[in-house]
């Protein structure tokens, strides 16, 4: 929705993937791609393979076919070639889960410095330069806090740094959760259904912190959404899957009018014969 | 804390006894107990005389059995109710004592350091107490070594024993075959048992929970089993014996000196007595156990350290979060057995003689016992169970015949009243408010 005069940078591009359990294809033939400094949506109905597309992004699936790549620094990452865990560091790729995972016997504050596991354990040089508590290592642990301090003032989760995570409300472990992952220092936050279980207040507050993020630090964002208020008001560019497959990819405004998208979220037969107010209600503008 | 105690008060509607239900269920719990003791208890064979066996009958016992039983199960059921009674009034006394405990936490170390430093020297003090003293503190170490793997990793290891055996077999051939010290031999035998550490790491790391626990008992018994039956290295069932004693920066601590040497008593001109090995033994057991203590403390407080309990809360973030499980797993099984294997190694020069006997798999769940009764991840909870289960039995050996129920009835009462353990609190690794008064 952004006018930006600069040419958009490719940051995801998706190529062809394909990913198939058994006889079940949940992606089928998928190409997308994801640019630095905008915020993508993918939408579908439940089981049209969003989740999994994001497993196959961070590693935790491989694709049956079709290449994922990273653009960084003018390097092109081939996603489904580095293991699982590495590509969090070398690609740059964070993200959340539809089902919060925090750390939760761990306080907040330990969250975000988990986070920055791989930075701070190359400079405790494998413990050794931490067990000796070399000032080297402190510098780096004092980096870390900052950088931890940081994401917590903007997740207005500072007060509470010292809580066990698990004793957070669940709207606040839901942004401790984009914390963590952004104290990676990502080139692409991958955010799983950020809004679930969140207030309508809660949500217009995320919708604020995921755009300050974009203009901030200039990553790219992917989510998946199924609240349309936050899909709408703040995406820049929007995928709709169903069945795995592709059906409408473009702006918000774009993918609202597209039949096809009617059509997988109502169901053929319905489509017809539509109540007045229903189909109001489509056309009506969700912000 | 305060929100633990604030959310129970608040969900807590005090339910009215419902006794009908309750004694149904206590019944039902005696019929149980009447179940297996018929065959346990009431039943007993013995030797009628020329071979033969006859069954004597013991119904009385049975009924005993019954009744203990239906008591003890209503009195567990209506005792939870009295728990909360007392969160509305406060915590209740071992709550309170835990709390109190975390306060003073630096304080009370220290008092305990003093005390373990001091016991040898104490007017009360005699070397059966400092040998007692020496045993409670392999357990003790056995246990911090453990809880790196357990407590802080997550990993539940039911085969610690083999990386205390690996540590002691290691010192027991390097003596016997290339004439090494306890010195000497201590570096290797953590090494040795730390190498063990990641060869049993490398095939669980797929495995968690009851699949894990499986495997390390698998592979406890399998270091026994190897010990056992490769007579030709290990001895066999008779063990290695003649295993040297350590010495005090070379000197030995005995009666007389081989050619040409001092012993302790002469270079510092006092009277022989069999008293100072012992007391030295139990100084260097204390001093390893500080050391395994500062190291766990340190390292907890590392990203190591944070990355171990970071697997225990959850594996898929931390792969997200671009942590390798693999490396982080196997440094916990390395670490944790590397104490293992030190306290192998004292272990072994302590008794002077090491047969598999000694490594049997009640020693692993002792082990074990002493990591979860303590609170896991909790090291003054290690030190605590430690003492509990160590001198026990010790006190019990006047009657001995109920030595075992004593250590049943109290490790249930410990998994009714505090299944968190002994100690369960766990100090953030760092913090980004003001220390609050409790932790100091």
């Amino acid at each position: 929705m952004t006018e930006t005069a600069e040419p958009r940078v490719p940051l995801l591009t998706v190529e062809r993937l394909t990913m198939r359990f058994g006889g079940l294809i949940a992606i089928d033939d998928l190409s997308f791609t994801a640019y630095r400094g905008e915020i993508s949506a993918i939408i579908g109905p439940n089981g049209a393979g969003k989740t999994t597309v994001f497993n196959c992004l961070t590693g935790f699936y491989r694709p049956s076919a079709g290449q994922l790549a990273m653009h960084l620094d003018g390097e092109i990452l081939p996603l489904e070639r580095i293991a699982g865990f590495r590509i969090g560091r070398r690609a740059r790729i964070a993200r959340t889960f539809q089902n919060i995972r925090l750390f939760a016997g761990m306080t907040v504050l330990e969250n975000l410095i988990v986070a920055q596991h791989n930075p701070l354990m190359a400079a405790s040089a494998f413990s050794i330069a931490g067990l000796l508590g070399l000032p080297r290592y402190r510098a780096a642990e004092r980096e870390a806090i900052e950088r931890a301090r940081h994401w917590l003032e903007r997740t207005g989760l500072t007060d509470r740094a010292d809580w066990p995570a698990g004793a957070l409300p669940y709207g606040a472990q839901r942004r401790l959760e984009i914390a963590r992952a952004l104290c990676t220092g990502p080139a692409l936050l991958c955010l799983d259904e950020p809004a679930a279980g969140l207030n309508p207040r809660e949500s217009a507050e995320l919708n604020d912190l995921l755009l300050a993020i974009r203009a901030e630090e200039g990553i790219g964002i992917l989510l998946i959404e199924h609240d349309m208020s936050v899909v709408m008001g703040i995406s820049d560019h929007v995928i709709v899957l169903d069945y795995g497959r592709k059906i409408a990819d473009g702006t918000p405004a774009e993918v609202r009018a597209d039949p096809e998208v009617i059509k997988a979220y109502l169901g053929e037969e319905e489509l017809d014969n539509l109540p007045e107010e229903v189909a109001a209600d489509l056309e009506a503008p969700q912000t | 804390m305060t929100v633990a105690s604030g959310l129970a008060v608040d969900n807590v509607a005090q339910p009215s006894i419902i006794w009908p239900a309750l004694l149904k269920d206590a019944l039902l719990a005696a019929f149980v107990a009447v179940l297996l003791a018929v065959p346990l208890v009431g039943l007993q064979t013995y030797d009628i005389g020329g071979g033969a066996l006859g069954i004597r009958t013991h119904f009385d016992w049975v009924g005993f059995a019954a009744v203990g039983v239906f008591a003890g199960r209503l009195a567990l059921r209506l005792l939870p109710r009295t728990h909360r009674q007392h969160e509305r009034r406060g915590r209740w006394a071992f709550g309170r004592l835990a709390a109190w405990g975390n306060r003073r936490a630096r304080a009370i170390t220290l008092a305990g350091i003093v005390f373990a430093v001091a016991l040898p020297f104490l007017p009360f003090s005699s070397r059966y107490l400092v040998d007692l003293g020496t045993t409670v503190l392999i357990y003790v170490m056995l246990g911090w070594g453990l809880n790196v793997v357990v407590g802080l990793a997550g990993l539940l290891d039911l085969g610690y024993v083999a990386f205390y055996a690996v540590g002691a077999y290691t010192f027991g051939l390097l003596a016997s075959d290339l004439g090494f010290t306890f010195w000497k031999a201590l570096p290797f035998s953590g090494l040795v048992a730390a190498s063990f550490g990641v060869i049993l790491g490398f095939p669980v790391l797929r495995l968690r929970g009851d699949y894990l626990a499986i495997v390390t008992l698998g592979f406890g018994e399998i270091i026994r089993i190897v010990l056992l039956n490769w007579a030709p290295v290990t001895g066999g069932p008779n063990g290695i014996g003649g295993i040297p004693r350590p010495s005090f920066f070379g000197l030995p601590l005995s009666r007389s000196a081989p050619e040409g040497g001092t012993t302790f008593h002469q270079f510092f001109g006092v009277e022989f007595s069999p008293d100072q090995r012992v007391i030295f033994l139990y100084f260097v057991i204390l001093a390893m156990a500080l050391v395994t203590n500062l190291f766990t403390l340190r390292i907890r407080k590392l990203p190591v350290g944070r990355a171990w309990e970071a697997l225990r809360e959850d594996e898929i973030a931390c792969r997200a979060l671009g942590i390798n499980p693999t490396t982080v797993k196997l440094s916990a099984f390395a670490i944790g057995a590397m104490f293992g294997g030190f306290a192998g190694c004292f272990f072994a020069t302590r008794q002077g003689f090491i047969s598999p006997e000694s490594f049997t798999f009640i020693e692993s769940a002792t082990i074990l016992a002493i990591v979860v009764l303590g609170g896991m991840g909790s090291q003054m909870g290690v030190v605590l169970a430690a003492i509990l289960l160590v001198t026990l039995p010790e006190f019990g050996r006047a009657f001995a015949e109920f030595r075992m129920l004593i250590f049943g009835a109290a490790m249930i009462g410990v998994m009714v009243w505090r299944p968190q353990g002994l100690i369960a609190h766990r100090e953030p690794t760092l913090r980004l408010g003001p220390q609050p008064a409790s932790a100091r």
